[in-house]
């Protein structure tokens, strides 16, 4: 069964987002899921993506993601109409979602995708929401205005100071963690590196934090283990015991290498893309 | 002997069968028929299939060695039971569909079993020839002429009739061997049969797994084509439990019946340091990357990328170890070796698949297991410490117990490992199932008719046994169909009362 890409736009230079026909999936899913897809079915590398949103009465998924590779830079080739020949999920345990009290959500780039449907389930469960966003420039912030509509609270940081407060995610973080009474919980989700960094903070304030990971998967059902992290020193897979973690016990430095295994092979086949798609007038 | 004069020993003793006036003596004095195979160093090179099968004259000539033995030993050795003697007498008489339909009543997968099964530790063993000559691989090659007529049957598509519609639905959850069995059983006598599939192809462990050196994909393919050709609906991309869990398909999918074929699942790790470092791979994903993905493909079509390696490390000593480290030579490694906390004796591998990979140049490190995984500053494999072992008391499984020798540390310098340590259950199904049993190690608990504790469902295989073998997974698969197919008529009986 094929899905047919109902919409797609660009958020971001490199980011983009469609609507994607996938019925089961919709009114199955959950906040904190994600989904495996494979573009063709011979020889498509299967990559999970992050379910952004749902609308189970149209029948439709959305996803986030950004272009970083050959498959996702393949991916941003589609247009409405075209199909993806393979979505398979919802995988991986929804997140725990309850009236904790004060949520500190902060999401860095493409992260800002994952967390949105937490924080929406979570405002729902009766949070009050402390949103951050970081990006590294105005032009890659995504989701604003979604998450100013569900957040008591917006901070937006950029690297570059070109919007919001000229920061690191991880500097209001720290000023919230200092608020009294500190927040009752975080959850955070973005690359590995601002993960690590934040979690530190929260760490030192005491504030339980989940975190979201997104690793190198093949199968997403437990079978393979190539998504397995360290958590509080023993291998979790990502995609059966996870994706969220207690970010306090997470060795997100072997993480980050795990995550580089293919990294020239990756690079390799991404530059072949981009020559090939030059030569067939694509861009 | 050429290939005239083995055609004319074959008639001689043709006739001399025929006549009833080929003696036991004569019969032991044919000699063993080898099989053809690819090139040790020509084959290091590519995925194809590294035996290539009888041809007439050797299985007509392999079959003669059968003594048509009254008892029929091989029968018992056979975990489902095939009628083995007949269908190697009717091999003698040329009578090749004859022969298939015979295998059919009991194994739906010939084929694949022929290539697969470990015959030597099941109706090769218990074979009276090899018993005769004490060496159970003098024993006549049963699986090499299963083989022989599945292969024949190749082009000639036949397919199982179905009865009338009973109106009655049963999913089949995952299309591995037990699920397919048990797929064409339960559409077989009419009822509305769909398959649920995790992956985006197929054949589970036949695809994923099993190499196409070893098992080529285009046989397991033709076996599912065969399910579609009888009206067997599969769906893929479907994991059940989490797109639908088993409740919701009886419930709100009007699922009759179930069968959970789903096979193991996680990947065991050793517990040793250094098991998350780059380069450490899990068999199961090394293999899936290899033969589902077809990374050996990559930068030349596919998009899944493996480790080039140069020098790789298997733990363990299985058939699956063998597939991980007969898959690394292909790949382009240059040393792999294999590396068993016993010795070859106790190893759990096929012996065929251990000679294979001894002739595809892989170094057996037997008595020898990683203690612990090395890595540089980047997190890379980059060496493994090994423990010497010497063998103890016998433990449990009735295999002399590893013992390791206190001080006797040595390293291995090498840039990949391969953990082929076997695995555990898949939680999925539990997390997902509350109202289904389980045991401690997370199987489903069955009875004899692979009945779980939910009514109308059923569960075989791995996921039931543990570890098994694709004959074993059939067996259940087709033992449950049979237990479904006898629910489903005493429900449809009550139904109409």
């Amino acid at each position: 069964m094929s899905h047919k890409i109902v919409s797609k736009k660009r958020l971001s230079e490199d980011v983009f987002t469609a609507e994607i026909e996938a019925p089961l999936i919709a009114s199955a899913r959950k906040p904190g899921q994600f989904v495996i897809i494979s573009i063709n079915n011979e020889y498509s590398e299967r990559i999970p993506l992050t379910i952004a949103d749902a609308d189970p009465e149209r029948g439709i998924i959305r996803l986030i993601w950004q272009r970083v590779g050959k498959t996702t830079a393949e991916l941003a080739d589609l247009q409405e109409g075209d199909e993806i020949t393979n979505i398979s999920g919802p995988l991986g345990r929804p997140t725990h979602v309850e009236n904790f009290g004060t949520v500190v959500c902060v999401g860095g780039g493409i992260g800002n995708a994952p967390l949105l449907p937490i924080t929406k389930a979570l405002k729902k469960a009766g949070n009050k929401i402390i949103s951050i966003l970081g990006a590294r420039n105005k032009m890659l912030l995504i989701l604003e205005d979604e998450f100013a509509q569900t957040s008591d609270e917006l901070i937006i940081t950029t690297d570059d100071g070109s919007y919001g407060r000229k920061a690191l995610v991880t500097e209001p973080l720290r000023e919230i963690c200092q608020r009294s009474p500190k927040p009752n919980r975080a959850f955070v989700i973005g690359p590995a590196i601002m993960m690590k960094f934040c979690c530190q903070i929260t760490k030192q304030f005491d504030v339980p934090t989940v975190v979201s990971l997104n690793t190198i998967m093949v199968d997403g059902t437990g079978m393979c283990g190539g998504c397995r992290v360290e958590v509080d020193g023993k291998p979790k897979f990502v995609c059966v015991d996870g994706p969220e973690f207690d970010g306090h016990k997470v060795n997100f430095d072997l993480m980050m290498k795990r995550l580089d295994a293919y990294k020239d092979q990756e690079q390799k086949a991404y530059e072949q893309h981009k020559k090939h798609r030059c030569k067939i007038g694509l861009d | 002997m050429t290939e005239k004069e083995q055609e004319k020993l074959l008639k001689e003793l043709l006739q001399k069968h025929k006549t009833g006036k080929l003696t036991p003596s004569e019969r032991f004095k044919i000699p063993p028929q080898d099989m053809q195979e690819q090139d040790p160093i020509a084959r290091r090179k590519n995925v194809n299939e590294v035996a290539l099968g009888y041809p007439e004259t050797n299985a007509r000539m392999e079959a003669l060695r059968c003594l048509q033995c009254k008892n029929a030993p091989c029968v018992k050795g056979c975990p489902v039971r095939i009628r083995i003697k007949d269908f190697i007498a009717a091999i003698v008489d040329g009578e090749y569909a004859k022969a298939l339909a015979i295998i059919k009543e009991n194994s739906l997968l010939p084929a694949v079993c022929g290539r697969v099964c470990p015959q030597e530790v099941q109706c090769q063993q218990t074979c009276t020839v090899g018993l005769k000559f004490k060496d159970p691989t003098k024993s006549v090659s049963i699986g090499r002429l299963e083989r022989f007529v599945a292969d024949l049957d190749q082009d000639n598509e036949s397919v199982p009739a179905v009865a009338a519609e009973t109106g009655m639905k049963v999913a089949i959850v995952g299309s591995g061997p037990g699920g397919i069995v048990a797929a064409a059983d339960a559409r077989r006598v009419g009822h509305d049969v769909t398959i649920f599939e995790a992956f985006h192809k197929t054949g589970g462990v036949m695809v994923y797994g099993i190499p196409e050196f070893r098992l080529p994909k285009a046989i397991v393919q033709r076996e599912i084509d065969v399910l579609e050709e009888m009206g067997v609906e599969i769906i893929t991309n479907f994991i059940v439990g989490r797109t639908r869990t088993i409740e919701q398909l009886m419930k709100e999918g009007g699922f009759d019946a179930v069968y959970i074929g789903v096979g193991a699942g996680l990947p065991s790790f050793m517990g040793i340091e250094g098991e998350s470092l780059v380069g450490v791979y899990s068999a199961n994903e090394y293999l899936t990357r290899a033969n589902l993905m077809k990374a050996y493909d990559f930068g030349k079509g596919a998009d899944t990328p493996i480790a080039r390696s140069r020098k790789v490390a298997v733990v363990g000593g299985g058939n699956v170890a063998m597939d991980s480290a007969r898959t690394a030579v292909r790949l382009g490694a240059e040393k792999v070796y294999l590396l068993y906390r016993r010795t070859e004796k106790e190893m759990p591998a096929r012996v065929e698949e251990v000679h294979h990979a001894k002739e595809e140049g892989i170094d057996f490190h037997i008595l020898q297991s990683p203690k612990r995984i090395i890595g540089d500053e980047n997190s890379h494999v980059i060496a493994v410490e090994c423990l010497k072992y010497q063998l103890g008391e016998p433990d449990d499984s009735g295999r002399r117990r590893p013992v390791p020798i206190q001080g006797s540390e040595f390293r291995i310098d090498l840039d990949t490992v391969i953990i082929a340590i076997g695995n555990i259950a898949n939680p999925l199904i539990r997390q997902t199932t509350p109202r289904l049993e389980f045991n401690k190690w997370g199987n489903i608990v069955v009875d004899e008719k692979c009945k779980t504790s939910m009514e109308g469902v059923y569960a075989g295989g791995d996921i039931v046994l543990g570890a098994a073998t694709v004959i074993l997974a059939m067996g259940q698969g087709r033992i449950a169909a049979a237990a479904i197919n006898e629910y489903l008529a005493e429900k449809k009986k009550s139904l109409a009362r």
